[in-house]
């Protein structure tokens, strides 16, 4: 809340001497847009500037339900402890009420700045059917379409298979999220599952080109093809295509079911794995069970403008929800993604090497990794391991 | 209830029904792909039974070699009528003399029959034909840790009942603008009831306690919601068998890390693909794991996870164990119990032999050894067999 308002204060004294040649970005004060989910300011032609103002980033933060808001409680602690010159922008959403207001007011904040860390949104199954996902509605409404999580066996966390490293990425907009229904007739229900060409190709592309940046050498294409031979014969062949532009990467595919065959027996196969929407929840789920479950990984959401950090498997853990016992090393390595998407490379890195260190220590695992610890406890740790780090602190 | 279906439910439950048995008598129908009204008798002429068998692609016909081997070897009185399925040609003649068989028959063994997807859409997958056809609704696959076996989980008991015929594999697709397709995936209340229904009389009948619905009700709220219902209101029938749900994401999560806390799961047609995979996976591999469909009228047996296993095909190194145990399946399901428990007992003894494993177990044993193997531990128990036939 000091950030928005410091925040407008300064735009106050910008604006005057920037007004012009900020014509066609979003106005930071709190007017609504008229058209909350107008899809057309990502054509590129108005990717707002980063929200970086006297050195300080603003981020958006959505705490979520369950245990969201307690993680991102302890995000925000580690961030004013290192000195991280982050302001987060906190919108609460609140998954009980039917409108979409909440979920509108959020997405304006994203759009604002450009980059969000969030916590899952619950999505009760017995509220009305037209109270779609709010997740579901946020990752459609900024064209986050590409779901990237990269699943590492972390030393320290015991597991039946060691050494995985797989890149998992996952179109994250249609298939069989598309949320269209019908019941044309009574007792049928009818939900239809769309590929698109240009979804497809864009996804590959992304996939192939985010596996030479980081030197991977093999991408799989995951897809039920025999079945669904247009819908993912389609997907398969846009990542086909994509392959030929790049002769330095080998593309294979397998099905599905093939597929979590494998990954339970034998996970160090796969390297890159490119896969439409629901197969990559369930493949994405997979991986996470194989590294040590779902509190260890991070996700992030990419697109053109946007990018948006999260947990990988999306949990909102309402069980553990305020009992000081959930994993916070997912969302902390989530946040340490999200610096170093705003090019903080040295805060995320201290971070990030302070809560691998953490992972080391077995007395502080937490329940979900057969451990008695409480989150507090690695908090604190990971809090003093930077500081012994020398870094600039502030107090404990 | 028809005899067929009466006769997937072992014991306790027949004496119930065995009084609303239909009788017919099985002049073919003219029509071949009409979903038939009338039961047919048991194919049991003279004592022995006729079961069709499609050898299918890959491995699929060297194993299904090895089960008439066995049978023959036994003296288990059911004689194979054998229907041969070319996948390659665009006509659908040969799959529905295939149905027409098993319409005749009444049960079959399978292999599994490749769908190329280089060929056009217009070819629809042989396999899910004849399961939509035969209205064989119910695939369950039971996963067993078998001892011998050596996996990272062990203990694992899990029964999975998967929808057969509908969902997303209705093979429903369309292109209306260029780049953009569209797939159906149908979910009907009636069919929904009705696996729900199988899944809770099976846990019954099996003495299960508890039934878990697998779905994406939170992203579908309509399929996978109608689903769920479905499987709720048939849950209310059953107050002795508890019954809880969970996201297939969450499912194939725990299924890796903690597996042993379920115990029957009951889902729509693609979830059951991945976690039917999932779980044979961790029981030890596609070799292992044989599977079910059956039908208000029929019964086809084949391999769990229906590979084909082209890349291994005559090379003596597939994994007979999955085949052997479907067709103990099929023993059951004729009540032809006795043979079937010596089979079966011969194989789980013969798995026991680490010097025997093939290569998907981690061994370097080849199939025919592993058949022998069973060859002999069925002569050694002093039932009647015929003389040793030479393995090629």
């Amino acid at each position: 809340m000091a950030a928005h308002s410091a925040v407008l204060s300064m735009s106050k004294i910008i604006n005057p001497f920037w007004g012009g040649r900020l014509g066609n970005t979003v106005k930071v004060f709190g007017t609504t847009l008229t058209s909350h989910r107008n899809k057309t300011l990502l054509t590129g032609e108005n990717i707002p500037p980063p929200a970086k103002y006297g050195g300080r980033h603003t981020v958006t933060l959505i705490p979520g339900d369950g245990i969201g808001p307690e993680l991102l409680n302890h995000v925000r602690e580690v961030f004013r402890f290192s000195c991280v010159p982050v302001d987060f922008e906190v919108v609460n959403v609140n998954s009980a009420l039917e409108t979409d207001d909440d979920m509108n007011n959020a997405i304006t904040a994203i759009r604002r700045n450009g980059i969000a860390l969030k916590g899952n949104i619950e999505t009760k199954h017995t509220m009305a059917p037209s109270v779609k996902s709010r997740n579901n509605l946020l990752r459609t409404s900024l064209d986050l379409y590409a779901n990237v999580m990269h699943c590492q066996s972390l030393p320290g966390v015991q597991t039946r298979h060691k050494n995985i490293d797989i890149m998992i990425i996952r179109e994250n907009t249609e298939g069989e999220y598309s949320s269209l229904e019908h019941e044309s007739v009574s007792g049928v229900v009818e939900s239809l599952k769309i590929i698109t060409r240009n979804n497809s190709l864009r996804i590959a592309d992304y996939a192939f080109k985010l596996a030479r940046e980081k030197g991977r050498r093999r991408v799989t294409a995951v897809h039920k093809a025999n079945i669904m031979k247009l819908g993912d014969g389609l997907f398969l062949q846009c990542c086909r295509e994509v392959a030929s532009g790049y002769p330095d990467i080998t593309f294979d595919s397998m099905i599905v079911d093939n597929t979590t065959m494998q990954l339970v027996s034998k996970p160090h196969q796969f390297d890159v794995m490119v896969m439409p929407n629901l197969y990559g929840n369930v493949v994405s789920n997979v991986c996470a069970g194989l590294v040590g479950g779902p509190g260890l990984v991070p996700g992030a959401n990419y697109g053109n403008a946007y990018a948006v950090f999260e947990t990988a498997t999306r949990n909102t853990g309402k069980s553990i929800a305020g009992k000081n016992i959930a994993n916070p090393t997912a969302m902390l390595l989530a946040s340490c993604m999200m610096l170093d998407h705003l090019k903080l490379y040295d805060h995320a890195t201290m971070i990030r090497h302070a809560v691998l260190k953490t992972m080391n220590e077995t007395r502080l695992h937490t329940a979900d990794i057969g451990g008695q610890g409480t989150t507090s406890e690695v908090v604190q740790t990971i809090m003093r391991i930077i500081q012994s780090g020398g870094q600039l602190t502030t107090e404990l | 209830m028809t005899a067929r279906s009466v006769r997937s439910l072992p014991g306790v439950l027949k004496s119930v029904f065995s009084n609303r048995l239909s009788r017919v008598y099985g002049a073919a129908a003219c029509n071949q792909r009409h979903k038939s009204t009338y039961t047919p008798p048991p194919a049991r002429y003279g004592g022995r039974h006729t079961v069709t068998l499609i050898p299918g692609d890959g491995i699929g016909p060297e194993l299904a070699h090895h089960v008439r081997e066995l049978f023959r070897f036994c003296c288990v009185p059911v004689d194979f009528e054998v229907v041969n399925v070319d996948s390659s040609m665009a006509s659908e003649d040969d799959i529905n003399n295939a149905i027409m068989a098993i319409r005749r028959n009444g049960v079959a063994l399978k292999g599994n029959i490749e769908t190329n997807h280089n060929l056009p859409p217009s070819y629809k997958s042989r396999n899910s034909l004849l399961r939509t056809t035969l209205d064989l609704y119910a695939n369950v696959m039971h996963c067993q840790s078998l001892p011998g076996v050596r996996t990272r989980h062990k203990n694992i008991d899990i029964m999975i009942i998967r929808e057969n015929t509908e969902g997303e594999y209705s093979s429903l697709e369309h292109e209306n603008v260029p780049g953009v397709v569209e797939c159906l995936k149908i979910i009907t209340k009636t069919k929904s009831l009705r696996i729900a229904d199988y899944a809770f009389r099976a846990a019954r009948a099996t003495g299960r306690r508890r039934v878990t619905a697998v779905h994406k009700a939170n992203i579908m709220k309509l399929a996978d919601g109608l689903f769920l219902e479905c499987c709720k209101e048939v849950a209310s029938g059953y107050p002795e068998i508890s019954f809880d749900s969970m996201i297939v994401d969450n499912t194939t999560m725990q299924l890796v890390s903690r597996p042993q806390q379920f115990d029957v799961m009951v889902m729509p047609n693609l979830y059951g693909n991945v976690v039917s995979n999932v779980c044979a996976g961790l029981v030890g591999g596609p070799g292992l794991v044989p599977g079910a469909n059956y039908g208000e009228d029929y019964a086809v047996f084949e391999t769990g996870t229906r590979n084909t296993g082209k890349s291994i095909a005559n090379h003596n190194t597939a994994n007979p164990t999955a085949m052997l145990l479907a067709s103990c399946l099929l023993l059951d399901h004729v009540k032809l119990h006795a043979y079937a428990s010596m089979i079966r007992r011969a194989i789980l003894s013969t798995i026991t032999e680490t010097r025997l494993h093939t290569a998907d177990l981690g061994g370097q044993g080849s199939t025919s050894e592993v058949v022998q193997s069973i060859m002999n531990a069925v002569q050694s128990t002093g039932c009647l067999t015929t003389e040793r036939i030479g393995l090629n």
